[in-house]
């Protein structure tokens, strides 16, 4: 046995991350750790790394009783970390990135040699010079995976890797981590996307409120059966409604260009697409490839020199700030929920103000009508069964999915002409996501023009009805989500659309 | 007429080395402290602090090396409790360093009050017998109080130290993503008391830089401005050392300028000229932000920021 946990227990003020939980880990297996999120599997494997110390329990590595007081000291003992959100410094290199989260303090130069092997062993490509902030998503996590194993470590925890990255990238790090379950390393693999668990993992333990709910062979059970151990309740999946009415086009983006200075982002290169009534439409990619410039032109925090670039029923808008796209019928759904869709600090009434004040009657001659913004709130509260002390209750006190459950319901009580969403499940509960659909889904059938940008595959191709892709600021062709396989957006996202059409020519092979 | 010149001209420019050394120590000092991630705005009031003590020192024992030495402890002493405000108990960066400042002003006229028109005898320029004898070049090179030269080791010292050293390294790490530091085990909230140790020793000597050698006697606020001059030069500088060096001698340059412009007697008002120096500054900030890239590059991501182990 590799590494056994027994009565892991840790509280925080707010709530009980981990309660007594027991499971082991062994040589040359691949564990998942499953789970929503919330469930605890983060602070677990932070626990075992020595970021946290357990408030009660005790972990047994390779036969022995140990106290892991730091990430150092689990390093030492041959315990490695890939980051879910990668733990590396932007404006520094490779290099420096890689001398920085190991152990051994030797010259750059022989270190940089070490990188280059292990990188050619394991079929990571990497460039020890250049710099974080020009490396793509699937590059960052290479970085992380050779700092770890130049470590040479027994046992590597993986959280959550693959959310960020394409389908044929996923491919690949399962390639590398089958590799390394060869060599006789144990990997942990944190995720809750259950079809990779069931493609990579032999053992799963499955985590629910902080507690471990069941173990299984995840090559014998049905995704579904997991699922239900996960979230504990029959999910209900959304139906699609195949036959819904299409109308005219209620946005159309033309040519839309933009460039700034900025290093960090992508630029916008002639994206051009539509999206009609009664539709839902997907832009899918991996993140920064230009998504957070598009979505601020076309909700109107930053202004387009372009007016006629973007159309909302035929009227140019690009010009026009948030406020009057806004009394358009335009709905807008940021991506982060604390500081961006609603301030953390104010009450949920306060924060159905901050959207509505112009298109609802929360405002009279100048006046803020506060029972009405209440009153508002509860509505919102009921309609979309939102978990919360009720509508005086701060934004940051709501789960992630309740208080997106309360953004999105905000929005689609305004009966919106066009709403357009970016991430509406990014970290939010499958129960919660489910909910959200299925209001997606109904808003669509009520004629309302749809656009959700995602990282996640599985959702648009749930719920869209046409995707795109986007790679570097350029957005690739729509089509039609059920001609569409997850092979091709990957292609797409990866960039591919250089040669001649992606699409067509994965059709041909 | 000609040999009258040349001497005005060396005077000035020994004047510069002057004016911009004790502006070279505290823009290194902050400079350290921001790149760890910190925002200490209390610039001024540390160098207050620095300057009465060292100055007190002098009076006391006669030693410019313990004054230096009293200065470099006191401003280190008011940047702790700066440390202990916003690491331990998690103020707000910009409101807690202004407050520094104003208390540094208070303080340090307080403990001066008995001072104020005592002489004392600062430490005095070097001579090495021939090479500063050398015309010219001799006095401009050789010529120079002890802490000039200091001021340009501590310059080398401070790059080298980022870019080359480990621990060097280690303090840009946390300046640029104090929870990616975290995470890989890098003890945050220590390393960043000790570079605001450093900053406030810094700004101690560069204030006893002022009371002892720049104008050797005690008045209260006697720094006049030169604390916010440094926080600007760290950001004219982009956050590398040689940069600030090159700053605070333009600064220097200008200060002394307006100084000598006045004695020559040319006709301009000598509030005019008192403005030149800040004007410099507000012009070269604006020119700066102008380049995003270079900021972002440069500046530590996380600089203002409250770390909290636990988030």
């Amino acid at each position: 046995m590799r590494l056994e946990l027994s009565g892991i227990t840790k509280a925080f003020p707010a709530c009980i991350a981990n309660d007594h939980v027991n499971f082991d880990v062994k040589a040359g297996e691949i564990h998942a750790l499953l789970g929503e999120n919330g469930a605890g599997k983060s602070t677990l494997v932070k626990m075992i790394y020595g970021i946290m110390q357990p408030d009660e329990g005790s972990i047994i590595w390779e036969g022995k009783s140990v106290q892991i007081e730091n990430p150092g000291m689990a390093r030492k003992l041959g315990i490695g970390m890939v980051f879910q959100h990668f733990s590396l410094f932007e404006s520094m290199s490779v290099l420096e990135n890689v001398a920085l989260g190991i152990n051994e303090k030797g010259p750059l130069k022989e270190l940089a040699k070490r990188i280059i092997e292990v990188s050619e062993k394991y079929g990571l490509p990497l460039d020890p010079d250049r710099h974080i902030h020009t490396l793509s998503v699937g590059e960052r996590q290479r970085v992380e995976i050779v700092r770890c194993l130049l470590q040479d470590p027994s046992l590597i925890i993986m959280d959550e890797p693959t959310s960020v990255l394409t389908p044929q990238e996923v491919d690949k790090l399962f390639v590398t981590l089958r590799r390394l379950r060869e060599e006789g390393r144990s990997i942990l693999y944190i995720s809750h996307k259950l079809d990779e668990i069931k493609a990579l993992c032999d053992r799963a333990t499955i985590l629910r409120a902080g507690k471990v709910v069941g173990d299984c062979d995840p090559s014998k059970e049905s995704a579904r059966s997991m699922a239900q151990m996960m979230v504990g309740e029959e999910i209900k999946i959304p139906a699609k409604n195949l036959n819904a009415k299409v109308g005219e086009d209620c946005l159309v983006v033309e040519n839309l260009s933009m460039s700034t200075n900025d290093v960090f982002v992508a630029d916008l290169d002639n994206v051009t697409f539509s999206v009609k009534s009664g539709e839902i439409f997907g832009i899918a990619g991996v993140a920064g490839n230009g998504q957070n410039n598009l979505l601020s032109l076309l909700s109107g925090e930053r202004l387009s020199a372009q007016g006629q670039a973007i159309r909302i029923n035929g009227l140019p808008v690009g010009h026009l700030g948030s406020h009057k796209r806004r009394k358009l019928g335009l709905a807008f759904v940021p991506e982060e929920r604390l500081g961006h869709g609603t301030v953390p600090e104010m009450s949920l009434a306060d924060n159905t103000v901050l959207s509505g004040h112009g298109v609802s009657d929360l405002v009279q001659m100048g006046w803020l009508r506060f029972s009405k913004a209440h009153r508002l709130a509860k509505k919102i509260i009921d309609a979309f069964d939102v978990r919360t002390g009720g509508s005086k209750s701060e934004a940051k006190s709501l789960s992630g999915g309740n208080l997106q459950k309360f953004i999105i319901g905000r929005e689609l009580l305004k009966s919106p002409q066009l709403l357009i969403v970016a991430q509406p499940t990014w970290g939010v509960d499958a129960g919660a996501a489910a909910a959200i659909h299925q209001a997606l889904m109904d808003l669509r059938d009520q004629g309302c023009a749809i656009l959700v940008v995602s990282q996640d595959l599985d959702e648009l191709f749930a719920i869209t009805d046409r995707m795109a892709v986007i790679s570097h600021g350029r957005l690739s062709e729509a089509r039609p989500t059920h001609e569409t396989t997850v092979e091709q957006v990957g292609l797409l996202m990866g960039g591919l659309f250089d040669q001649v059409d992606a699409w067509d020519e994965e059709a041909q092979r | 007429m000609i040999g009258f010149e040349v001497e005005t001209l060396i005077a000035i420019l020994l004047g510069v080395a002057r004016g911009a050394t004790p502006l070279v120590f505290a823009a290194i000092g902050e400079l350290i402290t921001e790149k760890s991630g910190v925002l200490n705005l209390g610039v001024e009031g540390m160098m207050l602090v620095g300057a009465v003590a060292g100055f007190i020192a002098v009076v006391a024992t006669g030693s410019p090396t313990l004054g230096f030495f009293a200065a470099m402890l006191a401003g280190a002493l008011l940047a702790s409790l700066f440390a202990f405000l916003v690491l331990v108990l998690h103020t707000n960066q910009v409101a807690s360093g202004l407050a520094l400042t104003i208390f540094g002003v208070g303080v340090s006229a307080f403990f001066g009050l008995g001072y104020i028109g005592t002489p004392i005898k600062g430490p005095q320029a070097i001579h090495i017998p021939v090479l500063t004898d050398i015309p010219v070049i001799g006095p401009l090179l050789f010529g120079h109080d002890i802490m000039v030269y200091l001021a340009f080791v501590l310059v080398a010292a401070t790059a080298w130290f980022l870019s080359k050293s480990r621990w060097g390294m280690i303090l840009r790490a946390v300046g640029e993503s104090h929870h990616a530091a975290h995470a890989i085990g890098y003890p945050v909230v220590m390393i960043r008391f000790f570079a605001i140790l450093f900053g406030g020793a810094m700004c101690g000597l560069a204030g006893a830089y002022i009371s002892l050698i720049y104008t050797p006697m005690w008045a209260e606020n006697m720094t006049a401005g030169r604390g916010w001059i440094a926080l600007a030069l760290v950001v004219f500088a982009t956050w590398k050392p040689g940069r600030a060096l090159i700053g605070a001698y333009l600064f220097g340059g200008v200060t002394i300028l307006q100084l000598n412009v006045q004695s020559l007697g040319v006709d301009v008002s000598a509030h005019l000229m008192n403005m030149l120096p800040y004007i410099a500054t507000i012009l070269v900030l604006v020119l700066i932000s102008r380049d995003e890239t270079k900021i972002r590059l440069n500046a530590p991501a996380c600089l203002g920021k409250p770390f909290r182990a636990d988030g």
